[in-house]
């Protein structure tokens, strides 16, 4: 079997923040609205949480699921187990309207890290930061293309499409210019 | 800068996280309808200075589409609603009608 690579191939940049392209990592797109039978046992099996209140993300150790929007969830696990953990989610809701895709080869994984790494999303998103409840997953725009970041472990860990990935890297790279820290 | 907050995911989203859907409420006129009808259906759109009910897209969040009363003039946002709403709701509409009481209503 191929070895999965990630967009970057782990590209760093060392700013006033580290940027760091990492994964690759595991990601289910799991489509269902909340109320569909067997949902939480499904999400349980695979990835070991519950299911998120709105705007949150749910972690199980390095295994986590984040509310995306009223009718979706994103599954983050190791991306050997990506897999089994599908064919336990068709089992479990066989039958139920509902849908599970792997995307871990759609998508590229940021971390920003360092005491101002805020500032570099800041610059980036027309989101409020300051806004975000502790263990909030807020989905917005990075520049000109559509990102979905968190906070934690000193940082924010952001995933966007892998088509872009390139361009990201770029604009975060500039974003985290030392010396361009705001006042 | 426009904010509005999305009723689906509550994230108060500034304008370039949203797309523009245009008039809400609008009644459809397909197949069958006279040509006035589907003329104004399609092209007829009001273009008030003053109270507006849109259409919105929260395209760089949850990507749900949803209605919000604003002012065209002001800026002055009323409310946002889920887009499951057949006509606006009638405390928004209280709403307005107290602060723009010169406001000939939604229709
Ligand atoms: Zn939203």
């Amino acid at each position: 079997m191929a070895e999965p690579v990630s967009a970057l191939g782990g590209a760093v940049f060392e700013g006033f923040a580290t940027v760091r392209e990492i994964g690759p990592l595991g990601m289910i797109t799991l489509r269902a609205k909340p109320d569909v039978p067997g949902l939480e046992a499904a999400v349980r099996g695979a990835v070991g949480t519950g299911l998120p209140a709105r705007r949150q993300m749910d972690w199980a150790k390095d295994r986590g699921c984040g509310w995306m929007s009223p009718d979706e969830y994103l599954l983050i696990l190791p991306h050997a187990e990506v897999g089994r953990a599908l064919a336990g989610i068709e089992a479990a809701l066989k039958g139920q309207h509902f849908l599970a895709v792997d995307v871990s080869d759609a998508r590229a994984v940021f971390r920003i890290e360092g005491e101002k790494a805020d500032q570099v999303l800041r610059k980036l998103a027309p989101a409020d930061l300051d806004a975000m409840a502790p263990g909030e997953l807020r989905r917005s725009r990075i520049a000109q293309v559509a990102g979905a970041f968190w906070a934690g472990e000193g940082g924010y860990t952001l995933v966007v499409f892998r088509s872009v990935a390139g361009y990201v890297m770029g604009v975060l790279t500039h974003s985290a210019q030392p010396g361009s820290e705001l006042a | 800068m426009l904010i509005l907050e999305c009723p689906y995911c509550g994230v108060k989203a500034e304008e370039t996280e949203l797309q523009p859907g245009g008039e809400a409420h609008l009644k459809r006129f397909g197949p069958g309808s006279s040509p006035e009808d589907f003329e104004a259906y399609m092209f007829a759109r009001k273009n008030p200075k003053g109270v507006h009910f849109e259409r919105w897209r929260h395209a760089y969040g949850c990507g749900k589409w949803f209605l919000a009363a604003r002012c065209t003039a002001t800026l002055e946002v009323f409310g946002t609603y889920p887009a499951q709403s057949p006509e606006p709701p009638a405390d928004l509409v209280n709403k307005i009608k107290a602060k723009r009481p010169e406001w000939k209503g939604w229709k």
